[in-house]
């Protein structure tokens, strides 16, 4: 058996939000109870609405939140953000992408400084060694040199992904969370950018955590599964496991939700509104 | 006869380094009560040949057409007071994000009602009657207590809905569609699909879905248009499309979608791009 990288036992975490001026205070429960191992080198994909606690659970295992209850065990040591400090080892080991690539950039921000801001703030390397690392990256997920002076702006939304996925990297993670990294672009740039992260993870062998709500993309690169519902996980198991044989009832009408693009359905579509005219 | 027909559109933009053509001789045309999605990616200028056909794009754009008809008024030569009658009653937009074309200072009511004021000239009483009536329509639950909801009361879906119930608030001819599912999750984005489809199917509108989602394209429409680069690559209806596509460029595009991945690479357009340039260096 391989090694396993990440670890999630009954991970719970609560939000307090005040009822106002005379209400009682509440509290949310967004991600109720979630366990779950990954080996390295793997991709697991966590698939659901919005507002079921798929972010949630990102942040917690990026170490940005901490879990309310339950243990989050990274490379097999126990880690508590509430408790301990972040040591800057730990924030080597993960790294997330987020969704929207246009929020994710400082406007302000060249992009040699952007990929060398974790490089300064976690390890002790020089301004030299950082550019030169910087430039390597940019080279790596499909830029060039020339873009290290250049501001995000001047760039398309694809290309602002590859960065923020350069930035990601820069500090050689064994774990990578993914958070809907592709639901922002378009259809041939989305391929790039799945391929990109498909050849990272040969060369770096790479874990992936990938936050996604298309289907159609998760079938294409995770290996395991994870639905969620409303904080809870409602089906578990290997991506054969899940999209050939859906067993709650809520992955089948996400299944049944996603559109589906091959001729036969086209023309039962068809033939149905023919009936129906 | 063709609800809006237009023959060689082009849109081009001033910009500082000279203008900049983002649509370049479009043709095109829609029946009442049929489904025309346009697709492409990204800077392929799909949406800005339809904000030209509203007439809502910017002093820098210049338009130029040889023909934009719609339902027998030619919107090339109408005056802005004669557009904004027929814009927003008789041809309808929706956009992408429901929350940003939402104005948050004022309640989903008072917006469904400036419609109905502005176009169709009613009293009070019955704007309140038929927004309710209309946001019933769009599947709103308890639309009496939703009417006094502002914007950021509601959901992404729910504010879709709105939108839709604005566009729809006139009983439109033609509704454009531009991106109207893209900001959403999938199980909202077919309620939103469904919705938009059977009030096509019961109203008679031409509608127009813009997009970029081969899946949208494949579950709501008659005919498709695939434009790249501001130029029309392919007219052809959905199953021939899907079937048998003519221009590489979309084949490209399908190959691109994930569920048609073969090995472990997707195809890019890019790819396909490098392929076409070889082809055409080999030839000459």
């Amino acid at each position: 058996m391989s090694e396993i990288v990440l670890e999630g036992r009954n991970i719970v975490r609560d939000y307090h939000v005040s009822g106002g001026l005379f209400g009682k205070p509440k509290t949310v429960r967004a991600v109720k109870g979630v366990s779950f191992t990954l080996e390295k080198g793997k991709t697991l994909a966590i698939v659901g609405e919005s507002g079921c606690g798929k972010s949630t659970l990102g942040r917690i295992l990026t170490l940005i939140d901490p879990q309310s209850e339950g243990e989050l065990l990274i490379d097999g040591k126990p880690i508590n953000i509430a408790k301990d400090r972040v040591t800057p080892e730990m924030r080597r080991k993960v790294q997330i992408i987020f969704q929207n690539p246009y929020g994710s950039l400082n406007p302000r921000q060249k992009i040699g400084e952007v990929l060398g801001e974790p490089l300064l703030l976690n390890t002790n390397k020089t301004a030299a060694e950082r550019r030169e690392l910087a430039m390597q990256m940019l080279v790596k997920v499909g830029l060039g040199p020339e873009h290290y002076n250049r501001y995000p702006h001047m760039f398309s939304g694809g290309q602002r992904q590859r960065i923020a996925i350069a930035r990601a990297l820069m500090l050689s993670p064994s774990l990578l969370v993914l958070d809907e990294p592709v639901s922002a672009l378009d259809l041939s740039v989305q391929a790039q950018v799945l391929n990109l992260l498909a050849d990272l993870q040969d060369e770096f062998n790479l874990t992936y955590v990938f936050i996604s709500h298309d289907l159609s993309v998760v079938r294409y690169i995770a290996d395991e599964v994870m639905v969620m519902y409303y904080g809870e996980v409602v089906e578990y198991g290997t991506r054969d496991e899940v999209f050939s044989n859906p067993q709650h009832s809520y992955t089948k009408t996400l299944f049944a939700a996603t559109p589906k693009s091959d001729v036969a359905s086209i023309r039962a579509r068809l033939e149905k509104k023919k009936a129906a005219a | 006869m063709a609800l809006l027909e237009i023959k060689n559109l082009s849109v081009g933009f001033d910009t500082s380094s000279g203008q900049f053509m983002a649509v370049q001789g479009i043709d095109l045309h829609v029946d009442a009560s049929e489904v025309l999605a346009i697709v492409g990616e990204s800077g392929s200028g799909k949406s800005v040949a339809m904000l030209a056909v509203m007439g809502l794009l910017p002093n820098t754009a210049t338009v130029t057409a040889d023909k934009m008809v719609f339902n027998g008024h030619d919107m090339l030569t109408m005056t802005t007071k004669q557009r904004r009658q027929i814009v927003g009653r008789d041809v309808a937009m929706i956009f992408q994000e429901p929350m940003a074309s939402l104005n948050p200072c004022f309640t989903v009511g008072f917006q469904l009602e400036e419609v109905l004021r502005f176009h169709m000239k009613m009293d009070a009483r019955t704007r309140r009657t038929r927004a309710i009536e209309l946001l019933k329509q769009v599947g709103i639950p308890t639309p009496e207590e939703r009417l006094n909801s502002f914007p950021h009361q509601m959901s992404g879906g729910q504010c879709q809905r709105v939108m839709i119930a604005i566009a729809i608030a006139c009983n439109p001819k033609l509704l454009i569609a531009d991106e109207p599912t893209t900001a959403l999750d999938v199980t909202i984005q077919k309620q939103i699909l469904d919705l938009l489809v059977s009030l096509q199917a019961k109203h008679g509108m031409g509608l127009i879905m813009i997009t970029h989602d081969m899946g949208v394209v494949a579950e709501t429409a008659d005919r498709v248009i695939v434009q790249y680069k501001g130029r029309k690559m392919e007219e052809a209806d959905v199953l021939s499309l899907f079937e048998t596509p003519k221009s590489p460029y979309t084949r490209a595009l399908l190959s691109a979608l994930p569920e048609n991945a073969t090995g472990d690479r997707l195809s890019t357009v890019a790819d396909f791009m490098k392929n076409e340039a070889a082809n055409a260096g080999a030839a000459t």
